[in-house]
């Protein structure tokens, strides 16, 4: 198991995530001898996960089962511990496509937060680019850090303790593109800009509120970096279901040609419809994405 | 722009043969850069042949005659740093009498001829128009930036991406790519957990953009077997991409027309009655023909000389390399298919990936059987009904799990200062996704699982130890 390689049996030290049924999940850090107890009742490492094929139905000790599934960013991200809001996987999925991102680039980050996009930024970028991703809360910054061994993906980043509007990324020239999920990204613009090759890249900034979108373009502007655009993703989420519609009743046909068809009976005819209805309520707001490129010097 | 020559920019340099993307303001056109050859663009026909050796981002002016120079840095016109900038407050005075530009159609047209460039138009639009200096500052910067679009004419070449293409794609020909939006292509892509390292299947009618894109993610790492319809597959959205000679080794082929015949193990024996169907006895293996060929020909060329049936006998000749010929083709093509046939027989595919014009249901069912068990799938529709009935399906057929039914809205916005607010005009739809997870089917194993549910406690633990999966149970 790693985040950025499938393997095809669960083995010990590895995270997995125990799927329950719909919409209910939870991560699980495998090693022998452990139990983790579930709504349908115990699992035994040892013998439940240890050495079962990814994807394979576990029988739980009060008789219910789970599936064991292989962990993916978009499972970790439904499934993190939340130490911060984090970004969800339709705007993770459209930045790392925005900001051209593939294997071997070279990519900035800040803050790490809680990791929810540094592991799908690390998952495209492997096996032979890197993450340098910073975080000024010093406890986050540890807890990534070790999540990031755990994980099997220490390799492929750096997590660094400190202020990026104040200190930066802690690299210059050699990214690809620089992310930005801070309150002020305005002040790490420059920042930003420093941290790409000079022969250019991509940068993001994710802001919740128009007024700091407005900042931050006024920023890249006065820095010189160009093909600004703002964008705005939602995902709606369509429930698949039958519904029954029942038929109304006109009374009795005055038609000469009656006699042929048969009548419905009046006052219960239905008609099902297979039918995706979309959610009563959804995630109407994340934030705002706003693109920019920077060129070469 | 430091343009100390060295080769540490040699990798960023336009080279004769590139595929290339061009842009003019939001338009982009994919073209390959070939000495000589015409390229029209937005109502214009220029030559690429001086685009060799810049370097990628440069733009560039067409100049009389189609020739491309560099553009030097800005003196673009701008409302803002125009001396003595004049503008007035509000509307109030300002008449639609059609008679406000002093310059006429024929006047614009022979400026046009004389060669002034855009930015000199825009420049004498704005001296003889009678309004301007009495439209507001927002209304003269707006009405700048509309000339420019229309005179300024000028292209920038980028090196192409998948954001780029599907950019491209989504806004010239959405017909070509069954109109899957640029975001929807980002959500399969994340979704599809896509990623190097992985063996991807494709099956794809959105011109080979699609297979692009997740060989773009897959870095020239792993394997992409693509699936396709008819005769062969459909490339051309791959193609300009531009990929290095390795990328194209890790993709391979299948045709979707045998797969019926690969699951029921029967594609061996379906390929030689198909074979020895062609003319020419194509059932002879690869070797035999090899050796035979050439010895015809140089017989061939023996009983040609002096003889007055020369024409005839080249004629014979020429037929007979053609025959030659398409059995190598046809040799190496079965060779391929057989080594395709071989990675999909593993069934233990990383992920799947759909996206086509035709039903989604049955491509969705079949393809699934070769995708190991905990892996993501993606199926892109443009229409959301044929997904609501691959959800049904699966459910009655199990093997997938966290099955979502999505569809994404992207809106853009204008950030200026004191004119922030979407975009006017947004797209309706990007088209609708199947999303979900494989899971082992209940097999046999499985079922003795099953079966434990119902017994009581002691028994299940003997089974479960006799089903192999539990070495130090506890109990």
């Amino acid at each position: 198991m790693s985040f950025v390689e499938y393997s095809e049996v669960v083995q010990e030290d590895d995270v997995v995530i125990v799927f329950l049924g719909h919409d209910a999940m939870m991560p699980v850090h495998v090693r022998s001898g452990a139990q983790t107890q579930t709504r349908y009742g115990a699992i035994r490492h040892s013998s439940d996960l240890i050495g079962r094929r990814f994807g394979s139905k576990v029988t739980c000790s009060k008789g219910g089962w789970v599936y064991v599934l292989h962990p993916t960013p978009e499972l970790w991200t439904l499934n993190l511990p939340h130490r911060t809001q984090i970004l969800y996987s339709t705007d993770i999925a459209t930045i790392t496509l925005m900001l051209d991102l593939k294997p071997g680039a070279v990519v900035c980050e800040s803050g790490t937060g809680s990791g929810s996009l540094s592991h799908a930024i690390l998952r495209t970028i492997a096996p032979t680019g890197h993450l340098h991703t910073v975080e000024f809360h010093t406890e986050r910054a540890q807890k990534a850090r070790e999540e990031f061994g755990r994980h099997r993906v220490g390799h492929l980043v750096t997590v660094r303790n400190q202020d990026v509007c104040r200190q930066g990324f802690g690299v210059e020239g050699v990214a690809d593109a620089v992310f930005l999920d801070i309150p002020s990204p305005w002040e790490a613009i420059q920042h930003a800009k420093a941290a790409i090759k000079r022969q250019g890249g991509r940068v993001c900034s994710f802001s919740p509120c128009i007024e700091q979108v407005q900042q931050t373009c006024a920023a890249l502007v006065a820095s010189g970096l160009q093909e600004l655009l703002t964008l705005e993703v939602l995902l709606r989420v369509h429930d698949v279901r039958s519904v029954t519609l029942p038929l109304p009743d006109f009374g009795p046909e005055d038609d000469q040609h009656t006699h042929t068809h048969t009548q419905p009976a009046p006052g219960n005819a239905l008609v099902t419809v297979k039918t995706a209805t979309p959610p009563r309520e959804m995630a109407g707001h994340t934030g705002y994405l706003t693109f920019a490129t920077k060129v070469r010097e | 722009m430091a343009d100390n020559g060295d080769d540490i920019d040699a990798e960023y340099r336009i080279r004769d043969g590139d595929y290339v993307v061009l842009k003019r303001g939001d338009v982009y056109k994919a073209a390959q850069i070939q000495k000589k050859r015409k390229i029209v663009f937005e109502k214009q026909w220029f030559f690429l042949d001086n685009a060799v050796g810049q370097l990628y981002g440069t733009t560039f002016e067409i100049e009389a005659g189609g020739a491309m120079k560099p553009h030097s840095a800005k003196q673009d016109v701008s409302a803002a740093d125009r001396d003595g900038k004049k503008a007035g407050t509000d509307n109030r005075n300002i008449v639609d009498d059609g008679k406000s530009q002093k310059l006429t159609r024929d006047d614009i047209e022979t400026l046009k001829e004389q060669g002034l460039k855009g930015q000199e138009i825009v420049q004498q639009l704005i001296d003889n128009s009678t309004t301007f200096k009495d439209k507001t500052e927002f209304a003269q910067e707006k009405y700048i930036k509309k000339k420019k679009k229309k005179y300024d004419n000028n292209v920038t070449v980028l090196r192409p991406s998948t954001r780029i293409l599907a950019m491209m794609y989504h806004g010239r020909e959405p017909g070509k790519i069954c109109h899957l939006r640029y975001d929807t292509l980002a959500q399969m892509l994340a979704l599809g957990n896509i990623h190097a390292g992985s063996k991807v299947l494709v099956f794809e009618t959105c011109a080979g953009l699609v297979l692009g894109a997740v060989m773009e993610r897959m870095g020239g790492y792993g394997s992409v077997i693509q699936f396709y319809p008819g005769g062969g597959p459909t490339r051309a959205g791959m193609e300009n991409f531009g990929f290095p000679p390795h990328f194209h080794q890790t993709l391979h082929e299948f045709p979707l027309c045998k797969v019926n015949a690969l699951l029921a193990g029967r594609l061996e024996a379906e390929e030689g009655p198909e074979a020895a169907g062609e003319p020419q006895e194509e059932a002879s293996s690869g070797a035999e023909v090899k050796e035979e060929a050439p010895e015809e020909t140089q017989e061939m060329e023996v009983t040609a000389e002096g003889d007055e049936s020369k024409e005839k006998e080249r004629q014979e000749r020429r037929r007979e390399r053609k025959v030659y010929e398409r059995k190598v083709k046809m040799e190496e093509k079965r060779k391929k298919l057989t080594a395709t046939a071989a990675l999909l027989e593993e069934r233990h595919a990383d992920g799947l990936v759909i996206a086509s014009r035709f039903h989604p249901c049955p491509v969705l069912l079949g393809l699934l059987k070769f995708l190991a068990p905990s892996r993501p799938f993606v199926v892109y529709c443009q229409y959301r009904e044929p997904l609501i009935e691959c959800y049904t399906k699966l459910r009655e057929q199990g093997g997938a799990i966290s099955m979502r039914l999505t569809d994404s809205w992207l809106r853009q916005y204008q950030v200026l200062p004191n004119r922030t607010h979407p975009v006017l005009l947004m797209s309706g739809g990007g088209g609708y996704l199947l999303t979900g997870t494989t899971v082992a089917t209940d097999t046999a194993k499985a079922t003795t699982k099953q079966a434990k549910e119902e017994e009581p406690a002691s028994k299940r633990i003997r089974l479960e130890e006799m089903d192999g999966a539990s070495s130090n149970n506890s109990a």
